[in-house]
Order: C-alpha cells, then sequence, then structure tokens
C-alpha cells in the first residue's frame, strides 16, 4: 500500500474506508459471503493475494479493476470455477469450499459471464435447459424464460437461434439464464456494456428490485459513473490486491480511478480541428440479408472526413453488423457505387483490395474474427499485415511478422508473455489493444472500428481513444460503431445513430442531447429528418 | 461428464487449462501401441502364438532387402495420397476421394502410356507423370465446383466419385482399353519399358514414386510453414470469421485444397499402375486412397509425421498378407488393425485438450446404482 499518501483524498472521502463493507451490513446480520485471505498463483503470476471482501444480504457491491487486476480469477473462486491456493470462503456463516459451478449454483450462486458460453447452433430455451441443473419441460422452460425476460426488461424470444443473435442480445440470454435459478449471491461481469442507456435504467430498477428481495449482487465494472450510480460499496483491486474499499455515492470518478490505477489518468479531449476530404462515403446503401434474423440496410448515407472521427450509436443487432460488413466487404453490394473508399467505387471489391486502398478495420468479435485463437501474435499481424511487408513474393515473412508484433506490442503496453503467445491466451481487453494496434500501425487512410473499448478496462480504453484522436489528428478518416454513448461523445466530431437498418444524418456531437439519442435509437429520427427537410423548404 | 466409479470416486473429463505438449507428441505413439496390444489380444483369442504372430506380422516381412523394398513401395501411395489431403484437412476441406483420383490419375497416365508412349519415347514418363496428375486433378475439380458453386459438400461428392472412377476403369479394360492378346482377361497391354516408373535398386520393386513421395514431403511442409497460400489455408481451416475479415477467398482455398489432393493421388495412382502392376486391371488398389485419411490424422497432418505414419501403415499391409499366408488369418485382420489404429487415434487426440481426474463424488450427485 505504498501509495495510500496519493489516495487520500478518496480515502477521506469515505471514512474508515477499508472495513466498509461490514459497515455497510444492515443490521448487523452475518454477511452472506465472506472471503478471507485469498490468494491464488498461476506460475510466477500472482492473481489475487490476501483479498478479503464481505458481502452483505441485499447488497449490490462492486468489484472495481483494470484488467489483469485478478477481479475474474476471484470471481471464479467463488464460483467454483478455480480452487484458491490460499484462505477461507464462508457462505450464509458456514465455512465451503466451493469445488465446481455446480455446486455453487446449489449453494444460490449465479454468475453471468463477459464471455457467452453458448450453442451458436441451438434455440435460446434450448441453451438454457442445457445449463440448468433441473429438467424442465420444454413448453414450461418458454413459458417462465418469457416471464422472466419481460419482467425484467431484457427480451429475448425463446425459439431463436443463438447464432443469429448479436451479442448484446446473447447477453440477455445470459442474465435471463442466471435469474431463472432464483440465486441468493448473483455475479455480473460487465452486465451494461451492450445496453442503451433506457436498458441500463431498466437494468437497474431490475437489479434494485432484485436486491430489496434480499439478493446480493457482486458487480463488476470498469463503468464509474454506473458503480457510483447503483452500488452500495465497492472494493478496488489493483495487481491482485485490495487498493481500497469505498462507498462509491461519496465518491467522484476520479477518486476512484485514481484507487484503481494507483496515479491520475488525463482525460482526452478532442482539438477543434479541420476535417479534410471526403475518405469514405456511402451512397444509398441497400443491403438485403439472407439471415432471417438479420437486418436488411436500408438507404444508408453517411461522409466520413479525413482528420474527424464519426460515431454510429444504436442497440447491436439493428443492422451494425451488417455496415460492417458492407463497409469492409466482407458481404458486397450489389452495386459498385454504394461504397466509396478515397474516391473509389469499392461495393465489389474484397476486403484485401479494400485494405490496399488504405481501409483499416477493427471488428466487434476479436477472437475468431479480428485474431485467429490457435494462432500466435506474429501470425496474427500476417492476418492483414499482407501489405506492410509481412508476405513478400507469396513467403510469409516471419521475421518481419515478428517485429511488427513485437512493435505493436510494445506501442501498445499490450500484456502478453511474447509475440510468440496465442491470440487466446490473451485477456479480452489486450487482444482487443494489440488488434486496434496492428490496424493502427498498418497506417489506414480510412479506419472503422467496432466497440473500441468493449469489456476493455479504464486505462486501456483512454489509451485506445486517444490512440483514435491521434489518428484523427493525422489526418485519417475515423468511424466508430459503439454502444456507449459516453464514449462517442468524448472522441466524436459527428454522431449518427442507426436502428433498424437505418441511419439517421450525423450531427455534430456538440448539437446532440443524449435524450434526443435515445428517441433515434428507437428510430425517432426519421420524422426529425422529415421536419428538417420540411423546414429547409421553407 | 462424469463416469461411474464404484469406489464413490467419479472420474471427471475435463478440459485443460491448456492443450497438453506432451500429449499432442505421445498422441499417435500411444494410439499404434494400444492397436498392437488390442491386436494380439484378438490374435491370442483366435488361438495364435501372440509372440509367434508379431514376428509373422512386423519382422518376417521387412527381413529381406526385397521386404524393405516392398515396405516403401506400399508406403509410397499411402505417403502421397496422404501428403495431398492434408493440407485441405487443415483447411477445412475435407476431400475423402483420394481413392477415386488415384484412379483417375492411373486412367489418364496409363492412357498416355499405352497410346503415345511408343511415339513419345523417352518422352513418354513424364508426359504420363503430367497426364496422372492433371488427371486427378480433374477429378478433384468436380467436387472443388459443386462445392464453390452450388455448396454441395466435397465430403460426399469426392466419395461417390470413387465409385465412378472404379467403374469407369472397369468398363476401359473390359471394353476399349482391353488387351487383344489378353485372352480375355479384362486388363490392358502391359506397359512398354519405356512407360514404366523405374525401379530405385535391382532385387526390390520400391520405384522412383518414392523419392517423389519425399520431395513432396518437403514441399509440403515449406509450404505449410512458409508461403502465404499455405498459411491463408490454415486461416481458412481455424477461424472462418477471420479469414473472410482478412480477405482470405475460401473459393481459392477450396479449389487449392481440392488440387493438391486430386494432383498427389493422381500421380499415385500412376506410380502403381506404371509400377509394381505394370497395365491397368479393375482393382488397382487395396484401398491407399482411404488408408491415407487414418496416415494423415496418424501424421497429425505434419508432413513428417505422414512420413513415419505411412510407414506404419505399409507395415501393417504387409503384416496382414504375410499372416494370410502363414497364420491362415482372415485379409480382413489388416482392415481390423486399420480400424483399431483409427478409434485410438481419435481417443488419444481427446486428451490432448481434456484429462481425466478422479474426483470425490461424495459432495456430488453421481446417480447412485440401484439396488434389486
Amino acid at each position: 500500500m505504498g501509495k495510500l499518501g496519493r489516495q487520500s483524498e478518496a480515502m477521506n472521502a469515505a471514512p474508515g474506508a477499508r472495513g466498509a463493507g461490514q459497515l455497510a451490513s444492515p443490521g448487523g446480520a452475518a454477511p452472506r459471503l465472506i472471503l478471507q485471505g485469498i490468494s491464488k498463483r498461476y506460475g510466477d503470476v500472482i492473481a489475487n493475494e490476501g483479498v478479503d471482501l464481505s458481502v452483505a444480504a441485499g447488497e449490490i457491491h462492486a468489484l472495481l479493476g483494470e484488467n489483469g487486476a485478478g477481479k475474474s480469477t476471484l470471481m471464479k473462486i467463488v464460483y467454483g470455477v478455480t480452487e484458491p491456493d490460499a484462505g477461507s470462503i464462508e457462505w450464509e456463516g458456514a465455512a465451503v469450499t466451493i469445488r465446481s459451478p455446480a455446486q455453487a449454483r446449489r449453494l444460490g450462486i449465479g454468475m453471468v459471464f463477459q464471455h457467452f458460453a453458448l450453442f451458436e447452433t441451438l434455440t435460446v430455451a434450448e441453451n438454457i435447459s442445457l445449463a440448468l441443473d433441473e429438467r424442465v419441460a420444454a413448453a414450461q422452460l418458454a413459458a417462465r424464460i418469457r416471464s422472466v425476460s419481460e419482467r425484467y426488461g431484457l427480451p429475448i424470444d425463446p425459439q431463436r437461434l443463438v447464432h443469429s443473435m448479436s451479442v448484446g442480445e446473447r447477453q440477455r440470454v445470459e442474465i435471463v439464464r442466471c435469474l431463472l435459478q432464483s440465486p441468493r449471491l448473483l455475479i455480473m461481469d460487465e452486465p451494461t456494456s451492450v445496453l442503451t442507456p433506457q436498458a441500463v435504467r431498466e437494468l437497474f430498477a431490475t437489479l434494485r428490485r432484485l436486491a430489496e428481495e434480499g439478493l446480493s449482487i457482486l458487480y463488476i465494472s470498469h463503468k464509474l459513473d454506473e458503480i457510483r450510480e447503483l452500488c452500495d460499496v465497492a472494493t478496488v483491486l489493483r495487481n491482485g490486491r485490495v487498493s481500497g474499499t469505498a462507498i462509491p455515492r461519496q465518491e467522484s470518478n476520479a477518486s476512484l480511478a485514481r484507487l484503481m490505477v494507483g496515479t491520475e489518468l488525463k482525460e482526452c479531449h478532442l482539438e477543434p480541428h479541420e476535417a479534410g476530404a471526403t475518405q469514405l462515403e456511402l451512397i444509398a446503401l441497400t443491403l438485403a440479408t439472407e439471415d432471417p434474423f438479420g437486418t436488411a440496410l436500408r438507404d444508408l448515407n453517411l461522409r466520413v472526413r479525413s482528420g474527424e472521427i464519426v460515431g454510429i450509436a444504436g442497440v447491436s443487432g439493428n443492422g451494425q453488423r451488417e455496415l460492417q460488413a458492407a463497409i469492409s466487404g466482407e458481404t458486397l453490394c450489389s452495386e459498385r457505387g454504394m461504397v466509396r473508399l478515397c474516391g473509389q467505387q469499392v461495393g465489389q471489391l474484397n476486403p484485401a483490395q479494400r485494405r490496399r486502398l488504405g481501409f483499416g478495420f477493427v471488428p466487434e468479435e476479436r477472437l475468431g474474427r479480428g485474431a485467429v485463437p490457435g494462432m500466435d501474435l506474429a501470425d496474427n499481424c500476417v492476418l492483414t499485415g499482407t501489405g506492410a511487408g509481412l508476405v513478400r513474393h507469396g513467403l510469409v515473412q516471419r521475421d518481419a511478422a515478428r517485429a511488427f508484433a513485437r512493435a505493436t506490442i510494445a506501442e501498445f503496453s499490450v500484456v502478453c508473455e511474447s509475440e510468440q503467445a496465442r491470440a487466446d491466451s490473451l485477456s479480452g481487453g489486450n487482444l482487443q489493444k494489440f488488434i486496434v494496434g496492428r490496424e493502427i500501425r498498418l497506417l489506414p487512410k480510412v479506419l472503422l472500428v467496432a466497440q473500441p473499448t468493449w469489456g476493455v478496462d479504464v486505462g486501456s480504453s483512454l489509451q485506445i481513444r486517444q490512440a483514435l484522436i491521434d489518428l484523427r489528428q493525422a489526418g485519417v478518416a475515423v468511424l466508430v460503431i459503439s454502444e456507449e454513448l459516453d464514449e462517442l461523445f468524448a472522441i466524436c466530431d459527428r454522431l449518427a445513430v442507426m436502428a433498424a437498418g437505418r441511419l439517421s444524418v450525423a450531427v455534430p456531437s456538440a448539437q446532440l442531447a443524449g435524450e434526443t439519442i435515445g428517441q433515434w435509437m428507437t428510430g425517432g429520427f426519421e420524422a426529425a429528418a422529415a421536419a428538417r427537410v420540411e423546414h429547409a423548404a421553407v | 461428464m462424469r463416469l461411474f466409479d464404484p469406489s464413490g470416486w467419479a472420474l471427471r473429463l475435463e478440459r485443460r487449462p491448456r492443450a497438453s505438449r506432451i500429449m499432442r507428441i505421445v498422441s499417435s505413439p500411444l494410439a499404434a501401441l494400444a492397436m498392437l496390444i488390442t491386436g494380439f489380444l484378438v490374435l491370442g483369442a483366435l488361438g495364435k502364438d501372440p509372440l509367434t504372430a508379431f514376428k509373422v506380422f512386423f519382422i518376417e516381412p521387412v527381413s529381406s532387402l526385397y521386404g524393405l523394398g516392398e515396405l516403401l513401395l506400399k508406403a509410397t501411395p499411402l505417403m502421397l495420397c496422404a501428403l495431398g489431403i492434408a493440407p485441405g484437412y487443415r483447411a477445412n476441406v475435407w476431400n475423402i476421394g483420394a481413392e477415386g483420383q488415384f484412379t483417375v490419375g492411373a486412367i489418364t497416365g496409363g492412357g498416355v502410356g499405352l497410346f503415345y508412349g511408343a511415339f513419345l519415347a523417352h518422352w513418354a514418363l513424364p508426359a504420363m507423370l503430367i497426364a496422372a496428375v492433371l488427371g486427378g486433378m480433374a477429378w478433384a475439380a468436380i467436387p472443388a465446383f459443386l462445392r464453390t458453386r452450388f455448396r454441395t459438400s466435397e465430403i460426399f461428392v469426392s466419395l461417390m466419385l470413387v465409385y465412378i472412377a472404379q467403374l469407369l476403369l472397369s468398363y476401359l479394360v473390359h471394353g476399349p482399353w482391353r488387351d487383344p492378346a489378353g485372352q480375355n482377361f479384362p486388363q490392358s497391354p502391359p506397359f512398354a519399358d519405356n512407360a514404366l516408373v523405374p525401379a530405385l535398386f535391382a532385387g526390390a520393386r520400391v520405384n522412383l514414386g518414392f523419392v517423389f513421395a519425399l520431395l513432396l514431403a518437403g514441399l509440403s511442409w515449406w509450404f505449410g510453414a512458409k508461403t502465404a497460400a499455405g498459411y491463408r489455408l490454415r486461416v481458412g481451416g481455424s477461424a472462418p470469421a477471420a479469414a473472410a475479415y482478412a480477405g482470405i477467398s475460401e473459393r481459392a482455398n477450396i479449389w487449392l485444397a481440392m488440387m493438391i489432393g486430386g494432383g498427389a493421388a493422381g500421380l499415385a495412382g500412376i506410380c502403381e499402375v506404371a509400377g509394381p502392376i505394370g497395365l491397368l486391371q479393375p482393382v488397382i488398389s487395396p484401398g491407399y486412397g482411404y488408408a491415407a485419411i487414418i496416415v494423415a490424422f496418424l501424421g497429425r497432418l505434419h508432413p513428417f509425421g505422414i512420413v513415419l505414419a505411412s510407414l506404419l501403415m505399409s507395415a501393417l499391409y504387409l503384416g496382414g498378407e504375410s499372416a494370410q499366408l502363414e497364420l491362415q488369418l482372415p485379409s480382413s485382420v489388416s482392415g481390423l488393425f486399420q480400424g483399431a489404429l483409427l478409434f485410438f487415434l481419435l481417443a488419444a487426440e481427446l486428451f490432448i485438450n481434456f484429462r481425466l481426474r478422479r474426483v470425490r463424488s461424495s459432495r456430488t450427485r453421481v446417480p447412485a446404482p440401484t439396488a434389486a
């Protein structure tokens, strides 16, 4: 705790900060869960050391920390996935050893994972039925899924196949699955990262109701606003150890972030900057979809100029996936002129050809699309680095690829063993930094980034956002598709909203209120656009 | 997954945190060992002395120079076919019709030898080899075209084309290509000397095809490890979405994989008919093209592994023949060994990514055996 001095502000703001967990437990009742001195090492790496944590009945307890701070390991220990090397767990007053997730569920512990374990070829109901420990008749289960999902504002159709669902929709399935088992402690790993502001509010109302009914919630997140709004107590982890506990309502974002990161964070901000020529243009982009659950794109128009960042807001599943594929070339357009890149009509060029014109792309799915899970980082640079000299005369230049990967790792402070670590050995946030770094270091003229900081911690998020802003200063045209409005407002010059396969006009962010965007997300922009046209005609 | 264990413990199959490096290396030898033990248990049950059987099966066939030559001779088509299909298997392109491409290679290469052999003089053999490679490729082009154009399964199409190829060969040697001087046997005239693949050394039948197979193994390693095309095949197989993202053409991958497989199988076919067989006849292969699938997996789709695996598979063929002669065992004994090998191989493969762990079942529910 050598940095205690610097944390004094945070500490002062939360009187008696250490042990605040106990202070917050109502009426002196025994806490539902007590962790004492939990330690876990993986080889030389300390994941957790001497972690104490106490969660009272009906308490919403935030677990805060950077990527690699040990949050996930700690939660895996509570959920029985991993056994601790040392320390004790007390559940509802009795010492327990939790050997398996099944046992954890029997004790009354549920967990919503950040990475979803769903079978793509099965329906929602079938997936949930597989995950339940008891047998439930299909019809009855579907009815229960419907009632739970409606009650908690998480609309899902039990009969839909998972493979056709967006990331956001899949997460709803996971949350509903847990709630079906009526747990007494619910662990949620970054649950709001894919919800609209309205849906987050509804979820919070749900969580508060659940907490009032006596459910304890362990809430892992890096969104400080949300934690301050929702959580009763926060335990902050840094480098595997508890760096402090606090009552979030009495803290500021800055003081919480300081506890988490250990140093002062600088906010990124947009310098006023003159945009240049149009580099990416969509002209009446219309695209049917073969996927029965896909979204057809209808008459999309957009311009992104060099030296500006344009954001597309909206809930996933409204055509973002299809739009990304149409811009990247994974889906070809019916007419060449629907997509223009650096002045050329590219609607029917494949992704490699578009990349040669100066296009870069960071997709939403990191593992399996942005990177090959079983290949090492150097080989993963070859994926898009053909033009950067990583392939010459039809031969892979392994040394060049390794050098490229090493430089990317260094420049974007990616935490990994070496450039020869497999992509699937990296944490989500680190892999994202690596992919963003790879695409940026390929010096694109146009960069498309989907969900740039989904599940990425505060420090890394800032780094990624700053990197995008640096690109803008360097004259790159950047298009960001994200569900996080705060992020879009922080880095975008102009914002458009996507709903039901249509795109609103892009408006300077400063002229746009969050509430307006909320309305637009449900398709309200068409009326607004019509009004504007009339206005212009007058 | 949990298996019942009466001692109050349960065996649980759980995913390893990372793939076991040791199992990756020992899985194939382990499978071969389990196959041997099973084989000898079966032989023992049939009343054969296991030691004698082992000797007959594995020692006698290779205890002479001629025998060693036979080992390499039989390994040649297995090696060629397996090296051809392995890159496709890495790329999720499942050409299981090497047997058919082998047959068509024998037909096109053999046809050139039979009808233009005299005219081509000492260019006959190179022309035959090229014709055989092109013939195998043409046969493999059918499933490739149907998959890329109509999304049909190359597994079924390539398999069905095996039977068509065999019937085509049968028609030719029963009809238009039948040797007029062959006393009505369904076979072509024998190849002239200039149309035969030369033997490597006197006293054994192993021929130049074995050298081609070794060269192909080296080439195949270089292709997979160094070239961009090999890289694209690997990405296409292990992460199709990443391949689409990178602009790797699935169509190009399918065509490339099928052409490599067809060409190599066609080459194997001509080396067989213009080698040890010496003419075209209705049956020219004891299932090399199918056994090559086992060889490819036994060699873990790695070229050098395939070289070793094809030698083992060849030894099984030889042992089976020798066991038929000396122990009066049915010819299906080779098939039994092959089948057992594939079975144990797939089982051993599982333990690369999974492990068995004994867990005390008192805390976890295990369905208790219902007492009567």
